[in-house]
């Protein structure tokens, strides 16, 4: 067998939780490569959730869910500083609007205790009213303080980006097709780049880890996909909407569409809940629409729908099993870490705990004593001060030149997210790093000229730049003008 | 004979009007609301004329591409032909707004010119 | 700070070089002009189509030679000063301007009046919730536009247009002349926004076929988009159901409307106008914060650039006069109502001196109309009014209010129709 890379663990997939995991790894004396079918990391359901780092009172006490949801949520707060991440403490509220669901706010608040979440308790409606004005068809909520909402791509990648200066590798647009094996042991994995040899395998694959697992003889489990759509709204609207993180009272059947904030001030409603075929299927419908919009009205009546600046959907990863698939497989030397569905964000940092420590348990990898869990600080423009500014403009003058006019995004800070070591290579990947487009123009106005930067950084034609995946390419050549560049 | 229905274009109102065609000649107007209808009618019929703008590649200016316009509106029915003739055509800067692209397109005694200076 | 100037422009599109080049022919002694882009002429010079400047220059123009004129009026006059690839970052209610350039750097300047002229922005897909996937190949128009006509590339190669508006028009005769075939343009209102000429030359000339009463379903493509399903709409403008077909392409283009760029007039917190969604300005373009004059689409949006720089020709004589203090005489304030027929009227208020002071209103109709009478009014007395044989909402309408007929101003007055 001819390996076109060693390695002792090779992680699959490149969401939150394969790059958490590969984090894990990093800390530890060993070889370990993480392969990523996409151009990009978290493309998958980090690219399209609710950004919500969960308290952990709404999973059945004792699950994985719940367990490893309390401790991640706990982990964010102590990893926050040294990754730089992009995290706002807001809280959460569930919200109640009948006697019935208030009733239920005190079953959530005995299981969140029980779960371990610190600060639950119960607001009237005039201290909710007090921290939200917009909500006032509420009678009360469970307040939890240890919620909040973050950057889940800024998180995926900086968890990436901590492992490579550790010593991990990332393989991007390599797409796993089989697995090696000797003696019914894995021992390496078939990509369409070649086979890479690994003692462990760690399958990360989001919606994919059943097909995955199926490929190493695993078919214990299957993954379905779950479509949830959300509306996105402009900053501006906040002050007809929320500030916080509201989640409706749960009932039996659904958790319910929340109103919340976004670490940069946006608020979105959503998700709704819609069992698909494809796993593919991230298209927005009319009818999810009119779900979102007409149950988030419930919460706030006069919802600024004339803010709306995108809609967007994202796909749950829903195991046959209920809960997270975590740990070893019956297949010797895979282990899963599947079905990571909300709160998987949150949860993230302990799955890979988890699974890390079991593998290190089997195997007897040492602890690195030279780990670095720091990463340098990335330069936002729009945060420095005037004095921070003109420093910056004097050392790179690219810091100079405005790109994205609604979110302040520079050429310097472009340029720097696709010189990093998990660099952007796509303007959605751009767009993922600085929030270049992510504004009320929708990329409308610097999507092409991020596309230009792109090209003339990555030594390639405008041509050939993706929006996102393999075959997103954004521009032509003119005709009878070849070569143009 | 024929009828065609055509949107004047003289003015706002945009008259819809019946002509009547008879061997290549207008012999009938309705719907106009004016003689200007009528005018406009006999020339879409008789010689359609169009201007023509678009671009051709330049090199070392500022931008790879300059705007053209043709100095006077040509035969419709060669537009397009204009449109891809310039297709391989290739300025080097600097040129200035008015300066002839090329000259007499295609034999139709109209000429190219560029419609900016370019540095 | 180096130095006050007496106006400083923010934006050198022709809404701005028009009023930098009245301000200093009404005697402003320093100007500036702060403009973003990497040369002056904002967004003319991607519109290389012609037809502009019969209004104004008396001539007809391309885009490019439009914001050519422009540049000429104001390039050797040393009053003036401009700076391009420079971005105003915040302005303050002092009117200090605050700005960068990768040359320059942080810099602030501070004005004695200031000219906002920042022009408009494209309505994007996610504001009018277009369902389905979201493939590369969706568009604005205007950004098509400026890869095709200014960097030299194509967004695709099989076009769907949504928007009947002149830029739709204009982009589906742009799309056919590189060579691209262009499927079909869509319009969700029973009639198109954009001159019957540009139906003329633009659709049939190429053969384009154009759906009214129609919008997109669907989008699809998961990498790239590879087609759009359409239907019909009820007078509601709601999807008819059994009404879709499905149409191929690789690019959607949107040209679903523009909204003026705010964002800085908002961070001033000056009165904004609902309908226009500019600031509310007065017949000198002054706005609701003393010292700050705003012109050109930022106001609202034009369909004629000439109008542009009429406005901007007044905003930009009236700071030159206010920052020599020249505009001393006290004012009372006239408000202005659209009313029957009439949707939107730029101006929204005048500020009237006892002498009086002609006043140009701008004006868009809500519905097409035949042959009206646009009738200002205060009160039963008529202070002017014109004949209109069409009226359209896609055509700004103008009229002039008098000098002389301040005496007969009360502390309102209305614009109409009358049929």
């Amino acid at each position: 067998m001819n390996f076109f890379k060693e390695t002792d663990v090779v992680v699959i997939g490149g969401g939150v939780t394969g790059a958490a995991i590969l984090r894990e790894l990093s800390k530890y004396d060993l070889k370990c490569l993480l392969v990523e079918k996409e151009p990009d990391l978290s493309l998958g359901t980090t690219k399209a959730n609710s950004a919500i780092l969960h308290a952990g009172f709404d999973a059945p006490t004792g699950s994985k869910k719940a367990l490893t949801n309390v401790r991640g949520n706990a982990m964010y707060h102590e990893i926050q500083e040294d990754l730089d991440l992009d995290i706002k403490w807001c809280g959460s509220m569930v919200a109640a609007t009948t006697d019935e669901e208030a009733e239920t706010l005190k079953e959530l608040l005995a299981r969140g205790t029980e779960n371990g979440v610190p600060g639950l308790k119960i607001l009237s409606k005039e201290e909710v009213l007090k921290e939200e004005p917009n909500l006032t068809s509420v009678i009360a909520a469970l307040w939890a303080p240890t919620a909040g909402v973050c950057w889940p791509f800024g998180a995926a990648i900086a968890f990436a980006e901590c492992a490579l200066q550790n010593g991990a590798e990332i393989v991007r647009d390599c797409a796993v097709t089989g697995f090696v094996k000797e003696d019914g042991k894995i021992v390496g994995v078939q990509t369409d780049k070649g086979a890479i040899s690994a003692k462990y395998v760690i399958n990360a694959a989001g919606v994919y880890a059943d097909e995955i697992a199926k490929l190493a003889g695993d078919d214990s489990f299957t993954i379905k996909p779950r479509k949830g759509e959300y509306i996105l709204f402009d900053k501006t609207a906040c002050t007809d909407l929320v500030y916080g993180i509201i989640f409706p009272t749960p009932t039996k059947t659904s958790k319910g569409i929340l109103v919340c904030t976004t670490t940069h001030g946006n608020t979105f409603i959503g998700p709704n809940a819609k069992d698909v075929t494809s796993k593919e299927d991230t298209s927005i419908t009319s009818e999810g629409m009119n779900e979102i919009v007409n149950s988030a009205r419930k919460l706030i009546p006069n919802l600024p729908m004339g803010q709306a600046i995108t809609g967007f959907a994202g796909l749950r990863a829903v195991s046959s099993t209920g809960d997270f698939i975590i740990g070893a497989s019956e297949v010797e030397g895979l282990y899963n870490a599947a079905g990571i569905q909300s709160p998987g964000l949150t949860a993230a940092p302990a799955i890979a705990e988890d699974i890390v420590n079991e593998i290190v348990a089997k195997a007897g990898f040492a602890k690195k004593t030279n780990f670095n869990g720091k990463l340098p600080k990335t330069a936002k423009f729009t945060h420095m001060t005037e004095s921070e500014k003109e420093a910056k403009i004097k050392e790179n003058d690219l810091y100079g030149r405005v790109i994205c006019r609604c979110e302040t995004i520079t050429e310097g800070e472009i340029v720097a997210a696709i010189k990093a070591p998990c660099g952007a290579r796509t303007v959605d990947g751009v767009k993922r790093r600085t929030r270049a487009g992510m504004g009320r123009c929708q990329a409308g106005f610097c999507g092409p000229r991020v596309t230009q930067i792109i090209a003339r950084e990555l030594g390639i034609d405008v041509t050939e730049v993706l929006k996102e995946e393999q075959g997103s390419e954004m521009f032509f050549h003119k005709l009878g003008a070849e070569g143009d560049k | 004979m024929e009828t065609r229905v055509m949107n004047c274009i003289m003015c706002p109102m945009g008259c819809e009007m019946q002509v009547t065609i008879e061997a290549g000649k207008v012999t009938g107007v309705t719907g106009n609301t004016c003689p200007r209808g009528l005018k406009y009618a006999e020339d879409e019929i008789t010689a359609p004329k169009r201007m023509l703008t678009t671009t051709v590649k330049i090199e070392g200016g500022i931008l790879p591409l300059i705007p053209v316009v043709s100095s006077a509106a040509l035969p419709k029915d060669k537009v397009l032909a204009c449109a891809e003739a310039l297709r391989n055509v290739t300025l080097k800067a600097p040129v200035k707004e008015g300066d002839v692209v090329v000259a007499n397109i295609l034999g139709l005694n109209v000429d190219i010119v560029a419609s900016r200076d370019m540095e | 700070m180096s130095q006050i100037y007496d106006v400083i422009i923010v934006g050198g599109g022709p809404a701005g070089l028009s009023a930098a080049h009245s301000a200093y022919e009404n005697g402003a002694k320093s100007i500036l002009v702060i403009e973003r882009d990497r040369e002056l002429g904002g967004i003319l010079q991607q519109c290389i189509h012609n037809g502009f400047g019969l209004h104004h220059f008396k001539e007809e123009l391309t885009g490019p030679g439009y914001a050519n004129r422009c540049i000429d009026m104001i390039k050797d006059v040393p009053e003036i000063e401009t700076m391009v690839d420079t971005m105003v970052l915040d302005v303050a209610k002092d009117k200090t301007i605050t700005a960068v350039s990768p040359s320059k750097g942080l810099f602030k300047v501070q004005g004695k009046t200031v000219i906002l002229t920042m022009g408009c922005r494209e309505r994007t897909r996610g504001a009018i919730r277009i369902p389905g996937a979201r493939p590369a190949g969706v568009f604005t128009a205007g950004a098509a536009q400026r890869m095709v006509n200014m960097e030299g590339y194509l967004p695709g190669k099989k076009i769907v247009i949504l928007g009947s508006g002149d830029i739709g028009l204009i982009m589906a005769r742009r799309m056919s002349l590189e060579g691209c075939k262009v499927q079909a343009v869509l319009e969700i209102c029973p009639f198109s926004n954009g001159l019957t000429r540009n139906i003329v030359q633009c659709l049939h000339d190429y053969d384009i076929p154009l759906h009214l009463s129609h919008t997109i379903v669907d989008v699809k493509g998961k990498e790239r988009l590879t087609g759009v399903t359409i239907a019909k709409v009820d007078d509601k403008m709601q999807p008819i159901a059994g009404t879709e077909f499905d149409i191929e392409c690789d690019t959607l283009l949107l040209s679903v409307g523009l909204i003026p760029e705010n964002e800085l007039s908002n961070g001033i917190d000056l009165a904004m106008a609902p309908l226009t969604n500019g600031p509310v300005v007065d017949q000198r373009r002054q706005t609701s914060l003393p010292g700050f004059y705003a012109a050109g689409n930022v106001v609202h949006v034009h369909d004629l650039v000439d109008f542009v720089s009429d406005e901007a020709e007044i905003a930009g004589k009236f700071a030159a006069l206010e920052a020599q203090g020249k505009l001393a005489d006290e004012t009372r304030e006239v408000k202005i109502s659209a009313i029957d027929g009439i949707r939107t009227c730029v101006p929204q208020k005048l500020s009237m001196p006892k002498a009086g002071e002609a006043a140009k209103l701008f004006m868009r109709v809500g519905n097409p109309e035949q042959k009206v009478k646009l009738v200002v009014k205060s009160g039963d007395n008529v202070l002017a009014s014109k004949m209109m044989m069409v009226a359209k909402p896609s055509e700004m309408i103008t009229v002039e209010i008098p000098a002389d007929k301040v005496e007969l101003m009360g502390s309102e007055i209305t614009v109409g129709l009358e049929r």
